[in-house]
């Protein structure tokens, strides 16, 4: 909820700016980044600098590589969460050491990734997800080069991870007896989330959760996957049945109504789940920009507040990266289980009646109730 | 002057607003219930935490569905 009124005072303010006096000049520009690039330093404080430059000409230069300098709020905005082909980063361009390099991946892969209509030249958004993939790889196995009994360090952390993702939200949503089979499911993409999520607060780097097609493909893997599991838990009978949301066959004529009621519910929980991951990393970041675009809507000024908002918002964000990765497990873990649950009907209710605390069992209970055929 | 452009805006903050109404209203709701929850039994205040913020995320994501369409409707163009 505090995201979300973040989201709409930053929403009015960048209105307010469209309202009011014509955009401010460029000089105003030059400040804000700058803060930006302030704040983005406290999370990581690599980028380097050049000697001899202060940091307010990086800002204006940084304003002026976004695109001109008679850019509004929203188009700034958009520019930092939008895919591209144009790569910033900081190292050395033009032979010299430099802080705003930029490569152009059309002009680095050409055409020669074009398939026809398919262009598979990456974007910006699937550089930077290798990029935390290979993190992610290099964390995760550097951490299991020093396996041992007591675990400490690294390893004690992932260990911690993996072990919470198993007994806390795959074991209580699935049901100890089949959750095993989905664990790795869940855990790839728990801690990819989590580290495409992290990695995009970097400065420099880009979120690639921010970008739509990547949580739709992340949701199509829960969709076949709940889809596969119930298939064959309860059989393709079972599965057809199971869409007629349990009225019985005396009742017929109400199946016109349940079917296509039942159909697009299979279709809404994907969605939720695509829509929810893409628009809680889109508003951190357009919350942060807009606190910081503050600076240049009312005056300079302001900058101390709106930095400590940002920083704050900023410490939120880390937040909330662990939290989508938690939602997003959590909730595929419980549309799995809840297309395994007839499965789990035959052989007793011992394992689902222990994982009560959780909104999992109960919800796939009702659809136990309906269909059983003693409602009938 | 209302323009097409103009009204754009005023959906756009009007929808911001509303959506927060209601998250608002929701994760009150939420944070009360789970209040007097651990409350009245405080050895359960662990899981009525964990159940509090996933319901607050589930809360949070579907305001923020509305909170994107008021962003496309403020932004894009």
């Amino acid at each position: 909820m505090t995201a979300a009124t973040l989201v709409t005072v930053a929403l009015s303010l960048s209105l307010a700016q469209y309202g009011g006096s014509p955009a401010p000049g460029p000089e105003a520009h030059g400040d804000a980044p700058a803060a930006a690039q302030a704040v983005e330093g406290h999370a990581a404080p690599a980028a380097p600098a050049e000697e001899g430059h202060a940091p307010a000409e990086h800002g204006a230069a940084e304003a002026g590589h976004g695109g001109g300098h008679d850019e509004s709020l929203g188009t700034v905005m958009m520019h930092h969460v939008a895919d591209g082909y144009v790569i910033e980063y900081p190292g050395i361009c033009h032979g010299e050491l430099a802080w705003n390099c930029d490569v152009d991946l059309k002009e680095v892969f050409g055409d020669r990734l074009v398939f026809g209509a398919i262009d598979m030249t990456p974007t910006k958004h699937v550089v930077m997800m290798w990029i935390a993939c290979a993190i992610m790889l290099a964390v995760i196995f550097g951490s299991l080069r020093r396996k041992a009994v007591v675990p400490k360090g690294l390893y004690n952390f992932v260990e911690m991870l993996v072990q919470f993702v198993r007994n806390e939200i795959a074991v209580k949503n699935i049901g100890a007896r089949d959750a095993d089979r989905f664990v790795p499911y869940l855990l790839t993409a728990f801690f990819f989330i989590l580290f495409v999520n992290l990695f995009g607060l970097l400065p420099f780097a880009g979120t690639a959760t921010a970008n739509i097609n990547v949580t739709v493909m992340l949701a199509l893997f829960t969709f076949f996957i709940t889809q596969y599991a119930a298939i064959r838990a309860m059989g393709i009978g079972g599965y057809l049945a199971h869409l007629t949301g349990g009225v019985p066959k005396s009742l017929a004529p109400l199946w016109v109504i349940m079917i296509p009621v039942e159909f697009l519910g299979l279709f809404t929980k994907p969605f939720a789940l695509t829509v929810r991951l893409f628009a809680n990393m889109v508003a951190g970041h357009f919350v942060i920009l807009a606190l910081l675009g503050l600076i240049f809507a009312i005056s300079a000024w302001l900058a101390p507040v709106s930095v400590a908002l940002a920083l704050s918002i900023f410490l939120l964000e880390l937040f909330v990266a662990f939290v989508q990765a938690y939602i997003f497990t959590m909730l595929s873990s419980l549309f799995i289980g809840a297309g395994l649950v007839h499965h789990g009907d035959d052989h007793g209710h011992g394992e689902h009646g222990h994982a009560g605390s959780g909104s999992g069992p109960a919800h796939p209970g009702s659809h136990v109730a309906g269909a059983s055929p003693g409602h009938g | 002057m209302l323009t097409a452009f103009s009204l754009g805006y005023l959906g756009a903050g009007l929808g911001a607003g509303l959506a927060v109404i209601g998250a608002g209203m929701g994760i009150g709701k939420l944070a009360a219930a789970a209040m007097e929850g651990s409350a009245r039994q405080p050895s359960a205040a662990g899981d009525i935490r964990t159940s509090m913020i996933i319901a607050a995320a589930l809360i949070e994501g579907a305001t923020l569905f509305a909170i994107v369409v008021t962003l496309l409707l403020a932004i894009a163009k």
